[in-house]
């Protein structure tokens, strides 16, 4: 696992330590943000892990690229065991396909798969959170199975509506808000995945899993009207 | 101690520099799209860095001031005015008791500035007094402003008239838009993506802003920036500036509302300084990128730090 630091504009760089979904990179990201938050050093100001990477913003008047890749170089890495024991699965229920997930139909066509299998696939897995980004909230998930990966769409659409899931090449997830996105729309959940007025804005967190429960229309109606009456206690499976 | 909004204007929210600290949890940091503008407003009315401004989008707003107050207009030029009378850009200026303030159209740049002297006191959430659009949070009640909205106007100290000269006499100009606008960028962190024929198009051809710009990302028109196997990337971090080059091959530069995160990959990210330019492009304008090297950047203080002598 190679350590390449590579500059992002005149404020940040990114420290990468390969470029695919892994358990292993995505632990050493971590612990090296830990190791650096640590390190306290003048001018660095805020990190944001990612699946595969550090990226690190710093004020260029503190500290310049040339320095701060020096002592990111001194990073040593720490062999470290994750601890299945503990495992936290939430359990998210998702209505699949129609005007739930306007791209089930075609994705199906695509794969030449039924839509009942592209769901089947998509509930069997208990999907790791590698972390949180592009949206308050918004989980990115490892592991979901090869025969249901399918690239964006060309062009993003201008807006997907909030508690979407998706897919979008070997990933899946739930857009928490409004936002505009290429991932393909295959269902959608009744939860709030961000919620600004909780005291814990983020449904989730880095590290815990998911599990996609498929539900009817009705079953996803009786769910969101408790979601909404704030009396809805999300069920989590301990593994 | 206050304002009132009589008329908003397209697009106006409370921003200061932006909210740091929470990308981790998928929290943009939002702020002023042009940072350089912002700066010189705070600096022209006596605030201390970092103090919350609005930020008014092609149209500006129209304000009545509930107290006296002293006030900046910088940025894109919506030919301010008092009561009828019109007021000088990039000057303090003093504004009385009931008095109203008033923006037009931006007969050049995008987005202006107003700065008051106190600074707008708007209840900081996450450390910050920016409005975050898509998360509803911050600045006031976490939106853009609307008729009737009243804002207060933190405490602040009397400003001698010597003061206000002094202030005045720096002379601060903002940027000159003629509509076709040279912009640094340091290439990467995913240059290796794309052919030499399409960095040779990046690097080269002149790019359209798109009329769906906005706070999040300016979107460009011009020749494909090919790729060898597709712009599909393991998701990474964005910054302020990414350039992001999405499957059609057309560039969408990521602005002061971008998401932390995204799964397309970037070809360059334009120099910080730079982003004040982009900030004030309008649709139609054209954009010419040059690449430039970060040990060359780097060498001058920062934009910020030659401005304000740091």
């Amino acid at each position: 696992m190679e350590l390449k630091i590579k500059p992002v504009g005149d404020e940040a760089l990114v420290a990468e330590f390969g470029n695919i979904i892994d358990e292993k990179i995505n632990m050493r990201v971590h612990e090296m943000s830990e190791w650096l938050d640590g390190q306290h050093i003048k001018g660095v100001k805020e990190l944001l892990p990612t699946f595969r990477s550090l990226m690190i913003f710093y004020s260029p008047d503190e500290i310049g690229y040339g320095e701060l890749k020096k002592r990111l170089k001194k990073f040593k890495p720490d062999e470290r065991k994750e601890n299945e024991e503990n495992k936290k699965v939430l359990l998210v229920p998702c209505c699949y396909g129609r005007d739930y997930g306007p791209d089930l139909s075609g994705m199906a066509k695509e794969l030449s798969l039924t839509e009942e299998e592209i769901i089947a696939l998509h509930c069997e897995k208990e999907y790791k959170i590698y972390m949180l980004g592009f949206l308050p909230g918004f989980v990115y998930l490892g592991g979901l199975d090869k025969r249901i990966c399918i690239p964006r769409l060309e062009t993003p659409r201008v807006s997907i509506p909030a508690r979407s899931v998706g897919i979008g090449g070997d990933q899946t997830g739930v857009y928490p808000i409004s936002s505009p996105g290429g991932w393909r729309l295959i269902g959608s959940t009744p939860l709030e995945f961000y919620d600004p007025r909780r005291s814990e804005p983020s449904l989730c967190k880095a590290g815990e899993y998911i599990r996609f429960v498929p539900v009817n229309k009705y079953e996803y109606e009786v769910i969101r009207k408790d979601v909404i009456e704030g009396t809805y206690k999300m069920e989590i499976v301990r593994g | 101690m206050g304002m009132e909004i009589i008329n908003p204007g397209p697009l106006t929210t409370v921003q200061d520099l932006g909210r740091f600290g929470y990308m981790n949890v998928g929290i943009g940091t939002s702020g002023v799209m042009d940072r350089q503008a912002y700066k010189i407003a705070n600096e022209l009315v006596g605030n201390a860095d970092g103090e919350a401004v609005l930020e008014a989008t092609l149209m500006g707003p129209e304000i009545e001031f509930t107290s006296d107050a002293v006030i900046a207009v910088t940025g894109a030029d919506m030919k301010p005015g008092i009561d009828g009378y019109s007021i000088e850009n990039y000057k303090a200026v003093r504004i009385v008791r009931g008095q109203r303030l008033k923006l037009g159209l931006a007969v050049s740049g995008c987005r202006a500035y107003i700065a008051v002297r106190g600074g707008i006191d708007v209840e900081k959430v996450m450390g910050s007094r920016s409005t975050n659009l898509k998360c509803g949070i911050g600045g006031f009640e976490g939106r853009n402003l609307r008729i009737g909205d009243l804002l207060k106007i933190g405490e602040s100290t009397e400003l001698s008239n010597s003061e206000l000269e002094k202030f005045n006499s720096k002379n601060y100009r903002g940027l000159e838009w003629n509509g076709n606008m040279t912009v640094r960028v340091i290439e990467g962190p995913q240059g290796d993506y794309f052919t030499e024929e399409g960095l040779k198009n990046f690097y080269s051809m002149e790019y359209k802003i798109s009329p769906e710009s906005d706070r999040m990302g300016i979107r460009l028109s011009g020749a494909k920036v090919e790729s060898y196997n597709g712009t599909d990337i393991v998701s990474d971090g964005i910054a302020f500036g990414s350039v992001q080059i999405p499957s059609s091959g057309q560039p969408i530069v990521l602005m002061a509302d971008h998401q932390t995160t995204g799964g397309y990959a970037k070809v360059a990210t334009v120099v910080s300084e730079d982003l004040s330019l982009l900030a004030q492009a309008r649709p139609g304008d054209l954009v010419h990128f040059e690449k430039v090297d970060i040990g060359d950047i780097q060498k001058k203080k920062s934009f910020f730090g030659r401005l304000f002598k740091w």
